[in-house]
């Protein structure tokens, strides 16, 4: 066991973890944090992705002791974040989610590509989502919503 | 799957870190970005009993530019490679084939030493770094060498790094002014690895033209013959000299197929830099 402190949606955490333990178990089976989702656990299906100090990152390909002093947000945090707070709006208005199996890193990634202004058209939206995988929509749907909350992010 | 079970340590600095790796009695891997090793420990290909953990270390994760080369610390990231957070020896050939690699999740945690380190056939950095003919230092227990890209990856998943080094940083000779490359990925889906990957570097004023084949069964295949086509300024035989060199290289076992991949992206990578 390893002694960890680390903040999660801006609380700090401090916990004694295995080594082997991901950061997605931690957040799934400590924090109580299921949002973070499992699809591959080898970094291909992108489900489990949260921010690690402000930056996407697969939750399967890091353990959590190597999230010591690090800061973590996943989809349960953004609060008052406007860019998640249209990307939420959009995909329930475009109807961007069937399962919602990958609905919450589409959400984190969509608005870091947004933040990074990557998401200017459908091209460099789909480019962007490479790492996303989704097997209801067919992706059309998330597409057009992402879309519209960029156009929003860059009206506003 | 989960990764089985390993004893995980953070040294403070390399020195450390190549201490511990010397002691560990095989048992240790160096952790950086871990999205290969990581992964690789999920579905039990890899378990290892010590995880060293250098991802943080300053020594590790700084750059510096001379007026020749760029020096670039083993744990860089992709990302910081794309986005231009580094100083970019080669006229914007690196921070292209960064966003070429894998997914900006994988790319904010991979670093371009882990890359080196593991030389996965399929991965960007060995061919390109063979091609901007750019040096590896690593650092063991006896003090640090220095080695050339071009020779460093001696096979799949295989190089010249011995079990108790770790890779310091990478030395990338600065592009001139006048300096032409090209870069080729095939993949069916954006951020997969290669199918083909050609990269090509004109600079006929240093007299280094260079042209590399990736995920050749093996460590990256310069084509010499092609290489001295563009030296020469000359373009009418370019198919006959890939061809010509993908025939050379017969213990890399190529299928037809692979050969058609490879002579369209070599093609294509040339093409960019005749342009």
């Amino acid at each position: 066991m390893t002694a960890i402190r680390l903040r999660i949606n801006g609380a700090a955490v401090a916990d004694d973890v295995p080594p082997r333990l991901s950061l997605a178990d931690f957040l799934r089976e400590r924090c109580n944090l299921t949002g973070t989702h499992l699809g591959c656990e080898h970094g291909v299906c992108g489900a489990c992705t949260v921010l690690v100090d402000g930056e996407p990152a697969r939750s399967c390909l890091m353990l959590a002791v190597a999230c010591d002093e690090r800061g973590i947000e996943t989809i349960e945090g953004f609060a008052g974040d406007p860019v998640m707070a249209a990307l939420r709006r959009n995909f329930h208005q475009h109807h961007a989610l069937q399962c919602g199996y990958c609905t919450p890193a589409m959400l984190i990634t969509a608005r870091d590509l947004i933040l990074r202004r990557r998401a200017a058209s459908e091209r460099e939206i789909r480019d962007g989502l490479g790492g996303n995988i989704c097997r209801c929509t067919g992706y059309t749907n998330i597409v057009t919503a992402i879309s519209e909350a960029a156009k929003e992010a860059s009206d506003a | 799957m989960k990764a089985p079970t390993v004893d995980y340590v953070r040294p403070r600095s390399l020195a450390e870190a190549v201490d511990l790796l010397a002691r560990s009695g095989g048992e240790g891997r160096v952790l950086a970005g871990g999205q290969s090793l990581i992964a690789m420990m999920n579905l039990r290909l890899a378990s290892p009993g010590l995880l060293i953990d250098i991802a943080r270390l300053p020594e590790l994760t700084g750059a510096s530019d001379d007026a020749d080369a760029v020096t670039l610390g083993a744990c860089i990231t992709h990302a910081a490679i794309e986005d231009g957070r580094m100083p970019d020896p080669s006229r914007g050939l690196m921070p292209r084939v960064a966003a070429s690699l894998a997914y900006r999740a994988i790319r904010n945690r991979g670093t371009i030493g882990g890359s080196l380190a593991l030389s996965d056939p399929a991965a960007e950095w060995p061919a390109v770094l063979t091609a901007l003919d750019a040096e590896v230092a690593v650092r063991g227990p006896n003090g640090q060498r220095s080695l050339k890209c071009a020779g460093f990856t001696t096979g799949i998943f295989e190089t010249q790094l011995a079990p108790e080094e770790i890779i310091e940083s990478v030395r990338i000779p600065k592009l001139s002014v006048d300096a032409r490359w090209g870069y080729v990925k095939l993949c069916r889906k954006a951020g997969e690895f290669a199918n083909a990957l050609a990269v090509a570097i004109a600079e006929r004023g240093r007299g280094h033209c260079r042209v590399v084949l990736g995920v050749a069964n093996g460590a990256p295949l310069v084509l010499d013959q092609t290489s001295q086509l563009i030296s020469n300024g000359g373009r009418d035989d370019l198919r006959s000299a890939v061809v010509a060199d993908l025939d050379r290289a017969s213990d890399r076992h190529f299928d037809e197929f692979q050969c058609n991949l490879h002579t369209a992206a070599a093609m294509r990578a040339v093409q960019q830099v005749l342009q």
